[in-house]
């Protein structure tokens, strides 16, 4: 180190930090980029964020398949499947909680989110980079699930376009859960706790829910809280777009307007955790 | 010459804890100003507000001439910030770190990453470049952080504890580094609990202790606070103390301490070197045996134990920075 070069020692004038739309996109990319390399080299986190969700397909249908009763067909492994796989998604979907709020408490214990607030860099940046790069893994959990789904007799029976909807709209509560998953880890004070808090409370919120068992098989007072979930209308949005529903959707609001109910909480969350996030960021550590 | 960092009466408390109780700094342009204390004194929690991390309870500051509080996205291009928690991406590699500060720091994707080539080979991390960040020892990863500080030419920097933990060759390293900045007229505010460090690199020091700055001045002003040099003498035999006493009574600038169980005695001179020939030379006279004499200044780490009561270490965990137990209350602002 003694032989400084004089060119590395003097290095580049700092210029004035760009403001705006344009800068908070080029901030995230670089951000998102950093987030997905990092995938690369811990494919394990990619690995296990995929086993889960394929062990809960294989557990399900064939474990409890044959018990559960779907209105307007005899139980089996094969119906179950089929009213089962929209749940699976969806239940995968949200679990981008866990990545975010993890990875986002660890950049925080480590001194990264310092280095990156001491920067003339975008205030939404670490988020909108972290939540992206949760978006892609999200996605390539999607769809390998979806192979392995095919292998055991889940089928889309309405068509390329609707089924392409239907990711859409998943990719989307994803989306809007990895927010919450942002503000969660900017809350607490550990990757630890950020992962159990981050998981905790999606175990009611995805079972409480038409996922695995229809609402109808449910106590009259949690019907309505069933089906208004954010979680169930994307569920039934699914199922629907899928062809996988078997006989007609509830008749209640929400389960009949599943698309429009499905993308409204998706943005609202995502909107509402968004907001709060990036105010909390903007006062992390303090 | 102008005030490159300003801080005027800084508070911040957390919980009933006074972090920062009323700090006033300033560092003039090109100069070096340690921070000197123990730990939990406050220094972090002074770099913090003034890198725009922490909002102070009151006060305010400025650095190169803008407004903390006001600007604070002004101040972050205009400033390099490294901690004693090396804050490098661990699942990317050298460059791939460097690199994205560039990024950040918007320079365009090639910019960035002949800056971050320059800089491996000078902090010495060319052969590691493409290692992830991971595979590093604490001094590699400290020299890369250093480096992420260094992506653009920062007027202001701020160095918090950039050694505690390293080992004597690197922190003598980064000491070098550090000495080059300043001759390229960087100006840095340096926090440590090293009192070596700060006499090395720091024009001028502020000792801080519970939130408040007790002393201000240069090493030599402060030295001089606590008294001058004083002549310590070691006798051969407890009964020679009496005669050895009599006999440096003339150089004396004040009472004579003895130690009887080391049979050590201890004179204020002044004088220098001068005195001392001339001590050693009437104790001779007297034919009085001595096991021991020198000339000694006082330290920094006596200047720290008579403003404090209590020496810096006390609090100690020097490395308590590299501790995972604690890594968690950083990003709160606890860790003052």
């Amino acid at each position: 180190m003694t032989t400084a070069l004089p060119d590395a020692a003097i290095g580049p004038v700092p210029v004035t930090p760009r403001r705006g739309v344009p800068a908070m996109l080029h901030d995230s990319w670089v951000v998102a980029k950093r987030n997905l390399r990092r995938m690369t080299r811990i494919p394990e986190i990619v690995v296990f964020g995929l086993m889960q969700p394929v062990m809960f397909v294989l557990l399900f249908s064939y474990v409890m398949g044959g018990a559960i009763a779907i209105p307007g067909a005899t139980p089996s492994h094969e119906v179950y499947i089929e009213y089962l796989m929209a749940g699976i998604f969806a239940q995968t979907v949200t679990f981008a909680v866990a990545g975010a709020s993890a990875g986002i408490a660890e950049d925080m214990t480590k001194g990264l989110v310092d280095r990156f607030r001491s920067l003339p860099m975008s205030r939404a940046a670490v988020l909108t980079g972290r939540t992206f790069a949760d978006l892609v893994q999200t996605a390539i959990t999607v769809v390998v699930l979806a192979l392995v789904a095919l292998l055991v007799g889940w089928r889309i029976h309405d068509g390329f376009l609707k089924a392409l909807a239907a990711f859409g709209l998943l990719l989307l509560l994803g989306y809007a859960f990895s927010w919450i998953g942002a503000l969660i880890g900017l809350s607490v004070r550990s990757p630890e706790a950020a992962t159990s808090a981050g998981l905790i409370w999606l175990f009611p919120l995805t079972f409480i829910s038409n996922a695995f068992v229809p609402v109808s098989s449910m106590p009259g007072w949690l019907q309505p809280i069933a089906y208004w979930n954010p979680f169930s209308a994307t569920v039934q949005a699914c199922r629907s777009l899928f062809g996988n529903q078997l006989g007609p959707a509830p008749d209640v609001w929400p389960m009949q307007h599943a698309v429009l109910v499905s993308i409204g909480w998706s943005l609202i969350i995502t909107v509402l955790f968004s907001w709060l996030s990036v105010r909390k960021y903007r006062r992390a550590a303090g | 010459m102008a005030a490159a960092i300003e801080a005027e009466n800084l508070v911040k408390t957390f919980g009933d804890v006074r972090a920062l109780d009323g700090v006033s700094l300033d560092v003039p342009e090109g100069t070096v100003l340690g921070l000197l204390g123990p730990n939990g004194a406050g220094k972090t929690t002074a770099v913090r507000v003034l890198t725009t991390l922490l909002q102070p309870d009151s006060g305010r500051a400025t650095v190169a001439g803008v407004d903390v509080l006001k600007h604070p996205n002004r101040v972050r291009s205009l400033i390099g910030l490294s901690g004693q928690y090396a804050a490098v991406d661990e699942y990317l590699t050298g460059r791939e770190n460097l690199q994205m500060v560039g990024e950040l720091y918007q320079m365009s994707a090639r910019d960035a990453k002949k800056r971050a080539l320059e800089l491996l080979e000078w902090f010495n991390l060319s052969d590691a470049m493409d290692r992830t960040a991971k595979t590093y020892s604490g001094g590699m990863r400290r020299r890369l952080d250093l480096a992420a500080a260094l992506v653009v030419r920062p007027p202001v920097m701020f160095l918090d504890e950039p050694t505690t933990g390293l080992d004597p060759r690197n922190r003598l390293a980064l000491w070098e580094v550090i000495e080059t900045l300043v001759e390229q007229g960087t100006t840095l505010l340096l926090t440590t609990q090293y009192l070596e460090e700060a006499d090395r690199l720091a024009h001028d020091i502020a000792v801080v202790d519970h939130g408040k700055v007790i002393a201000r001045g240069t090493a030599d002003e402060l030295k001089a606070q606590i008294g001058g040099e004083r002549i310590e003498v070691v006798v051969h035999r407890p009964d020679l103390v009496p005669e050895a006493i009599a006999a440096l009574t003339p150089f004396a600038k004040g009472d004579p301490a003895v130690e009887k169980n080391t049979r050590r005695i201890t004179v204020p001179v002044s004088g220098g070197a001068k005195v001392l020939t001339d001590a050693i030379r009437e104790l001779d006279a007297r034919s009085i045996e001595i096991d021991d004499i020198g000339l000694r200044r006082p330290t920094l780490d006596d200047v720290f134990l008579s403003l404090t009561g209590h020496a810096t270490e006390d609090e100690n965990a020097a490395d308590e920075g590299e501790h995972p137990a604690k890594k968690g209350r950083r990003g709160h602002g606890k860790d003052v």
